[in-house]
């Protein structure tokens, strides 16, 4: 039996990190796991000039892709769309041809500023934090990737001053390891709205035999 | 010498007077010349019989004309026109000669001479509608094209006609001119003065017609090869002399010397130098040349004018008045019809079949040179002669007025019309880059791999020769010369690039132009901070400091070796450069050109209030600046002063 050892890529949006707490800390960690390659968009391309074929490769050399962000306005950072927009060509992600990443993995670690009851219907954000990833989750399937639910950490900001934040780093840590070993539970996590570090559903072994 | 500064200041002064005033009424500059040589001539008196040895110095005009035209022409636009060259221009001058012969024998004449007559007529005249087509931007119409094509086999077929006049000579005028047939068989170049010169040096007299043939051959190869491998080397040797006048002369040495080879074989000089001028159309020098010849060109074709006008025997006129003027009416009617047909023949559309047929339709300054030809010969008769010599005279005189009535009466009705053809585009908007350096050079190629024309010039002769080499077409010239700027093409240019290292010429450049085309988009480099003061008031429109870019660059950098995040020294590195800007901006109204600055008070005063606030602004405890940097980043609820 063959250790199936999958490739990480962890395209992290942030544009304002100096003061970000939460992010840092999260990629910190991930850039900590063996086998995961992060990628700080806003350090590499900071005048938005994105390098597609770049991009493409890197997209074609891992098996699991992240997505790493703060949500703002509901959404993801404005370079993380636009790298959406240049890099999930026609021809590569979807469309006639575009079965480039068809089979591969792909998850969203989300870290909000508002707390977790903002995010109901009829709260003051009047949406679940996983309805407003919508788009992404479809942006996921037309490309024919394995949509894994949303590692998310509510009312980030206060969570910096409490237990909440070493917590939730650690759970990104044993997330982005059982991703890499295949031992995420996936039946399990399909039932789930949302991953948290409290609820991470793990298998003892690799489910999949993956052939090198 | 009094009397040569006194013929001068006429024909000057004719000139000066009347040829704004026709262009002004909207007559065109060939007719403004016209009629100053008719008042100077036979209304006042104030020149007289020397005329006609002053036209056939005006006739090189004639040459350097062509020069100009075949310039303009490469060598595969020429192979391109030969369908038109030869259909056209072949059936434009048979059917015409045959048709003005039958008419001339119906009228009573014999054969020889109405065929003589018929070479005569069949000609236009090249000065007048070249100079009218390019004056009005009609040269590259279909109907200017044409017209050209007809105009330059009219220059070929010169060249036989003049062997073939000979033959024709009646028995009963020989013995007057009996000295004249030294002449006949190979006789003489045609084109400027052509019976002048060609009896006084020849090298081909005594040859038989094979002979001829191999050394008008081997003249005509040597024209192209010197033009294409003897030229470029010699003008490079000039241009490092850095001496514009010897480029001058040179320009003018290398036109007239080959009029004088083409005219010693017995060949048409200016069928040599439109050889010439499509050999060098290529080259880094075109637009050099042009600059250099075209004063010259225009002085001796307006000459040219004026001594047509000025030559018309006004007595001998108004005692046939009728009878010259119904056949110069009847030519022209004739010659149009013949145009008109070729026009409809070769499918051409309506404005441009209206051009080519009332262009050509007059006999041309070629026809002079036939008719005394042929008087010498002993074909026409004196008498008939001078009154041909008046029916060409006012069939010149007449052409500008069929320009008028093309432009004012045809093309307004074909406008109204439904049939008026789609607008051609001649000219695709293209850019002048000035100075092909460093800089120049990435505007070039960014320009050139996008498709956009550029039209490079440079004063650095090896600089081009080294471009010339990695296939970028590149002229020699100095761009703050007026006259190189517009033979560039500034009149028709969508942008033009100032890009040269001396500060005082760009400023030139960009004043120049702005004068010239207030619509033009200038972009401008500039040197130093007075420089944009300079160029900004000189009206350029995007003002670029050379290392201004560069050096913000570099800040960044250095920024992110400190530890910035690349996206934040992008923030903290767009503070400044607004800042720097919008400095320069306010400066830039307090700059007075005439004023050192240290001396311009306000401009001093302005300057140390934006250096405090600068050093204010990019101090990082500044809310002002600093929130631009941090603003829209910050975690909600939180103030920017918890993470300094």
């Amino acid at each position: 039996m063959v250790r199936p050892d999958q490739r990480i890529l962890v395209l992290f949006a942030h544009p304002g990190q100096r003061y970000s707490r939460a992010n840092r800390d999260l990629s910190k960690a991930a850039s900590g796991v063996d086998n995961v390659t992060l990628i700080d968009l806003y350090a590499l391309y900071p005048r938005f000039k994105i390098n597609i074929e770049v991009e493409q490769q890197r997209l074609l050399d891992h098996d699991v892709i992240v997505f790493q962000f703060p949500l703002l306005w509901y959404s993801v950072p404005a370079l993380l769309k636009e790298w959406q927009d240049l890099v999930l060509e026609y021809g590569f992600a979807y469309g006639e041809g575009g079965d480039k990443l068809a089979g591969k993995c792909f998850t969203c670690v989300v870290t909000t500023g508002g707390p977790e009851e903002f995010y109901r219907v009829g709260g003051r954000n009047n949406f679940p934090l996983r309805d407003l990833l919508a788009p992404i989750e479809q942006t996921a399937r037309l490309c024919g990737l394995r949509f894994v639910p949303p590692y998310a950490l509510f009312a980030a900001h206060s969570a910096a001053g409490d237990d909440r934040l070493p917590r939730h780093v650690d759970g990104y840590r044993r997330l982005l390891e059982a991703l890499r070993d295949d031992r995420l539970d996936m039946e399990a996590a399909d039932q789930m709205r949302l991953l948290s570090a409290e609820t991470l559903p793990m298998r003892r072994t690799a489910q999949t035999e993956v052939k090198r | 010498m009094t009397g040569l500064l006194f013929q001068v200041f006429v024909y000057l002064c004719a000139a000066v007077v009347a040829v704004p005033l026709a262009k002004r009424l909207g007559l065109g500059s060939v007719l403004g010349y016209l009629i100053a040589g008719i008042v100077i001539g036979p209304l006042l008196g104030l020149v007289g019989s020397e005329t006609q040895g002053i036209q056939h110095i005006a006739e090189f005009g004639v040459v350097m004309m062509l020069f100009l035209v075949g310039l303009e022409l490469e060598p595969r636009s020429l192979w391109n026109m030969r369908g038109r060259l030869l259909g056209l221009g072949g059936l434009q001058v048979t059917v015409t000669i045959v048709l003005v012969m039958a008419a001339s024998m119906a009228l009573g004449q014999p054969w020889s001479v109405s065929l003589a007559i018929g070479l005569v007529f069949s000609l236009s005249s090249t000065a007048i509608v070249l100079q009218t087509l390019n004056e009005k931007g009609l040269m590259k119409s279909v109907g200017g094209q044409s017209g050209f094509s007809v105009l330059l086999f009219q220059d070929i077929a010169v060249i036989p006609m003049l062997a073939l006049i000979p033959l024709l000579a009646l028995p009963e005028l020989m013995n007057h001119t009996s000295d004249a047939v030294a002449l006949a068989g190979a006789g003489a170049g045609t084109g400027a003065g052509a019976e002048h010169h060609g009896a006084e040096m020849s090298l081909v007299t005594g040859l038989v017609g094979w002979q001829i043939a191999l050394v008008n051959i081997a003249a005509v190869a040597a024209v192209v090869a010197g033009g294409h491998f003897l030229t470029r080397p010699l003008f490079r040797y000039i241009a490092a002399a850095k001496l514009r006048e010897i480029f001058t002369a040179a320009a003018l040495l290398l036109v007239v010397a080959i009029a004088f080879l083409m005219t010693l074989v017995g060949l048409s000089p200016a069928l040599g130098t439109f050889l010439a001028g499509v050999v060098l159309a290529n080259s880094e020098f075109r637009h050099e040349l042009e600059s250099d010849i075209e004063p010259f060109k225009g002085l001796l074709l307006g000459l040219f004018f004026i001594t047509v006008g000025a030559g018309i025997n006004f007595a001998l006129l108004f005692d046939n008045l009728w009878f010259v003027l119904g056949l110069t009416v009847e030519l022209i009617l004739l010659k149009a019809a013949v145009l008109f047909c070729l026009s409809v023949l070769f499918s051409m559309r309506w404005a441009d079949r209206w051009l080519f047929t009332l262009a050509l339709a007059q006999a041309g300054e070629f026809g002079f040179v036939l008719l005394s030809f042929t008087t010498k010969n002993a074909v026409i008769p004196p008498q008939v002669a001078d009154l041909l010599l008046l029916v060409v005279a006012l069939s010149m005189l007449l052409t500008p007025a069929l320009f008028i009535l093309f432009d004012r009466v045809i093309l307004p009705r074909l406008d109204k019309g439904q049939q008026r053809p789609a607008d051609e585009i001649t000219e695709h908007g293209t850019a002048i880059i000035a100075g092909i350096g460093r800089f120049g050079q990435v505007i070039n190629r960014v320009l050139k791999g996008n498709g956009y024309q550029t039209v490079v010039l440079d004063v650095s002769a090896d600089m081009i020769d080294m471009f010339r080499k990695f296939g970028i077409q590149t002229y020699y010239g100095d761009a703050s010369r007026p006259d190189l700027l517009n033979s560039a093409g500034l009149q028709e240019a969508k942008l033009l690039v100032v890009a040269i290292d001396d500060v005082d010429r760009a400023v030139e450049i960009v004043s120049h132009a702005r004068r010239e085309r207030p619509d033009i988009h200038i972009v401008a480099r500039a040197r130093n901070r007075e420089h944009v003061y300079a160029l900004y008031k000189a009206g350029a429109n995007d003002i670029v400091r050379e290392t201004f870019d560069s050096a913000v660059r570099a800040s960044r950098y250095s920024l992110e070796a400190f530890g910035v995040h690349p996206h934040e020294a992008e923030k903290l590195v767009t503070v400044y450069v607004d800042h720097d800007r919008d400095a320069i901006r306010r400066l830039a109204r307090l700059y007075d050109p005439d004023l050192p600055i240290t001396e311009n008070q306000p401009y001093m005063k302005l300057m140390k209030e934006i250096q405090a606030e600068t050093d204010a602004a990019l101090s990082s405890h500044t809310p002002d600046v600093h929130d631009r940097v941090k603003r829209a980043w910050l975690p909600p609820g939180s103030h920017p002063d918890e993470f300094d």
